[in-house]
């Protein structure tokens, strides 16, 4: 395809790029579409698996707040938000060609990126020093639960039980693979910003800083719906 | 649309802050609706509804399909009835 048909039906997003002619979009980007559709469908199983576990065994899971902190996770997630818009600030950025703003709002979305993984450690933690771990034969209301539940100063078996091995497994599979979508992400956050510093992004091309953006924000999207399931339903 | 056409054009500045402060006030009515003493149902129905909203801005606004062609619009659309039929067909097991 010639570059003036390019310029008359290409890409919307970028400047001329190879692009696959039945997509009309530049290669690289088709692919990464491709790849998220793939993890979309990836959550969608480990989402499915929760529901239909959660619904044959509801006496496994706890109520909201009552396990779980959502105060924490809900801060959490206006971090992951926040991180979603300063990677669109860095792509804003480099389309003007402005390469210091790229490079600020990249770093802010690493920093805020990894305080996200952070803060969900500090939750690992926390919930495994009072015994919410992966595959718990029963998870007994301790520190936080026993508080909600009414419990307060019980420990061990002596308290209520609010869950039971499902919760903890479901809880972590869904979470880790999230934290881990995360924590690659902010490894290929980081490599973009060693290229961009590297002065290998232009307002001509970008597509590096693009194609990391569809991944963080799908990244973004997946933990919004993960957020409403595990923690607040 | 040429380069300048799309810098100069409609895609220039697209509402980044505008759809941030939408995903943040949804997120807060979310925690407070989650708290709500209503039935189970319409908890799930409410909170599912508000985050699939959350999402689709997201993908619209920040991932940018709303300017995408709409060849990608059905390539995205793809998976979407698999995971329709999936979460459906997992519900009506019970």
């Amino acid at each position: 395809m010639t570059s003036h048909a390019h310029a008359v039906h290409g890409d919307m997003m970028v400047p001329d790029q190879t692009f696959e002619p039945g997509m009309r979009i530049y290669n690289m980007k088709l692919g990464m579409w491709v790849f998220l559709l793939s993890e979309v469908m990836f959550f969608t199983s480990l989402i499915g698996t929760y529901i239909i576990l959660r619904f044959a065994h509801p006496d496994h899971f706890a109520d909201p707040g009552v396990v779980l902190n959502v105060t924490l996770t809900a801060f959490n997630t206006f971090f992951l938000i926040c991180s979603s818009v300063t990677m669109v600030k860095a792509f804003a950025a480099i389309q003007k060609g402005d390469q210091k703003g790229l490079k600020l709002w990249l770093l802010a979305t690493i920093v805020i990126g990894a305080a996200f993984v952070g803060i969900q450690a500090v939750e690992y933690a926390t919930l495994a020093e009072e015994g919410f771990v992966p595959a718990a034969a029963e998870y007994h209301a301790v520190g936080r639960a026993a508080h909600e539940a009414g419990a307060a100063g019980a420990a061990g078996a002596e308290a209520p039980i609010v869950g039971g091995p499902l919760y903890g497994a479901t809880f972590y599979t869904m979470t880790g693979f999230h934290g881990a979508h995360v924590s690659i992400g902010v490894l290929c956050l980081i490599f973009v910003l060693i290229r961009a510093m590297r002065g290998s992004y232009t307002a001509a091309d970008h597509r590096g800083v693009e194609l990391i953006g569809l991944y963080w924000h799908f990244v973004d999207l997946v933990w919004i719906i993960l957020f409403t399931i595990v923690y607040l339903i | 649309m040429t380069t300048e056409a799309h810098t100069q054009g409609e895609h220039h500045d697209p509402p980044y802050m505008i759809i941030f402060g939408v995903l943040l006030v949804m997120t807060l009515a979310e925690v407070g609706y989650a708290f709500l003493s209503l039935p189970k149902v319409w908890l799930a129905v409410g909170l599912c509804v508000m985050a699939i909203w959350k999402a689709i801005l997201v993908a619209l606004y920040y991932m940018h399909l709303r300017w995408e062609p709409p060849r990608l619009w059905v390539l995205v659309a793809v998976p979407l009835p698999l995971v329709v039929i999936l979460i459906v067909a997992v519900l009506t097991e019970f």
